[in-house]
Formats: C-alpha cells, sequence, structure tokens
C-alpha cells in the first residue's frame, strides 16, 4: 500500500469531512473535522488500509485562536510501514471529542493523559480520571494560562 | 597491664559505632540512582566505610538516602517512609532535584524535600560524581560522631 494511495482513498471517502492534507518532513497531516472522528479512524483501522497502531495521541494548546485545542493522532501501519499523522480542532469552551478507547486499548491511558493536563472530556471513556496528577489537583497544567508558579502540594511544606 | 585499655566516654564510643554501621535506605527515583549504584559497587565501595548494608526495611535503617527527583504525588510516600524510620535517622539529600527541585521548576515537583523532612546533609551536582557523594557520606560521619547521644531521644521535627 502507498501512502499516495491512502490519501486519495481517504479524500473521495470523506470528502467532505478532510479539511486539509499537507506534507511536512515527508510525513502527511490530515486535518479532519471533529464529529468525523470514529468514521475515519475505523476506515484507516481496518484492511487494507490496516493502521492497527495508535502511537500517541496528544493536544496542543494554541491559547488565543479560535479553535484553542489541536489533538493530535499518529497512527501506524505495521503491515505496510507508514505513518500518517492526524489532527483536528476543538474549541476552548467545554472541549470534547469521541473517544476512541473501543478501537485502541492503549488510547484510554493517552486519552486519561489529555484530560489530566488539557482537561480535554473524550465521550465514551470509561474510566476519565486524572492519570499524573492527584485527585484534588486544580486546574490542567499544560494549558497556557495555568500559572507558571502555581504549586498545589499534596501534603502540608514544613515552615 | 597484660591486654592495655582505652578510656574513653561513653558518647563517643556510642558515636564511634554509629557511625560505622549506618544502615541506608535508598528512596531512589530518578537518574540520580545511576550514581548512587555506581557508589555502592564495588568501584566506589561504601562497604569501606560501614555503609554497605542496604535495609529496604524504614525500621531497620539509620541513614535515609533520597535520590532523585520527588513529586508532589510522591510527597506523602517519602514522609511516611521517613515517619516510620525509628531515631535515630539521617537524611541525605542527593542532588540537585532532591535538593532543590532541581531543573524541575514547575507544578510537578517538591522544591527540595526540607519542604517535607528535615535534612542532614545535601550533594549538589546533576547528578554528583561518586567522589562528591563519599565526601558527603563522611561529613555526615562526623556529624554523628558529634552528635549529643542522650539515652531518650528529642524527637526531630
Ligand atoms: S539531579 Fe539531575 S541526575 Fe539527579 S535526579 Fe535530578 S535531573 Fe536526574
Amino acid at each position: 500500500m502507498e501512502q499516495e494511495k491512502v490519501i486519495k482513498d481517504l479524500k473521495n471517502k470523506f470528502s467532505d469531512k478532510i479539511k486539509e492534507i499537507s506534507t511536512q518532513f515527508g510525513e502527511k497531516i490530515v486535518v479532519f473535522e471533529k464529529d468525523s472522528l470514529l468514521d475515519v479512524f475505523r476506515f484507516l483501522k481496518d484492511k487494507p488500509y490496516d493502521f492497527a497502531m495508535l502511537l500517541d495521541l496528544t493536544c496542543v494548546d494554541y491559547k488565543g485562536q479560535q479553535n484553542r485545542f489541536e489533538m493530535v493522532y499518529h497512527l501506524f501501519s505495521l503491515s505496510s510501514n507508514l505513518r500518517l499523522r492526524l489532527k483536528t480542532r476543538l474549541p476552548e469552551k467545554e472541549p470534547s471529542i469521541e473517544s476512541l478507547t473501543g478501537e485502541w486499548k492503549n488510547a484510554n491511558w493517552l486519552e486519561r493523559e489529555v484530560y489530566d493536563m488539557f482537561g480535554i472530556q473524550f465521550s465514551g471513556h470509561p474510566y476519565l480520571k486524572r492519570l499524573f496528577m492527584y485527585d484534588g489537583f486544580e486546574g490542567h497544567p499544560l494549558r497556557k494560562d495555568y500559572p507558571l508558579r502555581k504549586r498545589q502540594p499534596k501534603i502540608p511544606m514544613r515552615k | 597491664m597484660k591486654g592495655g585499655f582505652i578510656t574513653t566516654t561513653f558518647n563517643s564510643m556510642l558515636g564511634w559505632g554509629r557511625k560505622y554501621s549506618l544502615y541506608q535506605y535508598p528512596f531512589i527515583t530518578a537518574c540520580c540512582g545511576m550514581e548512587y549504584m555506581s557508589v555502592a559497587c564495588a568501584h566506589y565501595d561504601l562497604d569501606r566505610f560501614g555503609m554497605g548494608w542496604t535495609r529496604f526495611s524504614p525500621r531497620q535503617a539509620d541513614m535515609l538516602l533520597v535520590v532523585g527527583t520527588i513529586t508532589q504525588k510522591e510527597a506523602p510516600v517519602l514522609k511516611t517512609v521517613y515517619d516510620q524510620m525509628t531515631e535515630p535517622k539521617w537524611v541525605v539529600a542527593f542532588g540537585a532535584c532532591a535538593l532543590s527541585g532541581g531543573i524541575y521548576d514547575n507544578y510537578a515537583v517538591v522544591q527540595g524535600i526540607d519542604k517535607i523532612i528535615p535534612v542532614d546533609v545535601y550533594i549538589p551536582g546533576c547528578p554528583p560524581r561518586p567522589e562528591t557523594i563519599l565526601d558527603a557520606l563522611i561529613k555526615l560521619q562526623e556529624k554523628v560522631q558529634k552528635e549529643g547521644h542522650e539515652w531518650r531521644w528529642s524527637k526531630k521535627k
């Protein structure tokens, strides 16, 4: 399977949902509409495209831009040795997106991390709790508006 | 006189005994652990100074080595381990992270373990060289030797 064919089929199938396709450092980047997440990913996971591996799932905070949060997904196809990066934008107010836990088990912790650090809600996630920070931690530390020097110790400090 | 004798004071004998039998509890969380391993193993050999025993039970340890980054989430664990140790006990902050948070001046990391527990010796460096560690531990031995050893321990806070 060639990368061009994947991109072409993706374009044909989801012509109205794919907003932009670009190339950076030889890798394709696909920007899609948020509501088509599950359709696009199921399509890519199935044969013959066979992107069976979710390499990474993360988020970027572009504070000040219209759709503030950008979700970034990295897929890998073991059979054809292809990589694909997919992106979509979420609004600042109540950012939420469908969970991928039904498709990939490892999305569970990755999404919990994104929830912990950025406060993105994943609908359909079985156990959306903080992964790194503790219960009682307020705010989401990787958001650009989290104060740089804000400390929230878990136990009282001496002195 | 046959066999000879020495004179000493009780305190200095007790200090001598203690400083050469410091059982350590290594609380290792990050990259400094590599340096700790090289110090503890045969090349630098902590055993020469009577610190060869690692006791992975805080109740049997005299010296708590805090090696590496302590996060806020981990702070209660470290505090519990310290509280479980029996008196007399000494704490060594090992590496820049344990000293002051090191390069991690952020939301997740405790800015120095002395914010949670009292520290006796600080070892700077990221990570400290094994020679620095030996030097610091010898300083700790001096401190142990000089300490007033009362029968009833006034609890450190
Ligand atoms: S002081 Fe440096 S080497 Fe030691 S734990 Fe911190 S970052 Fe790692």
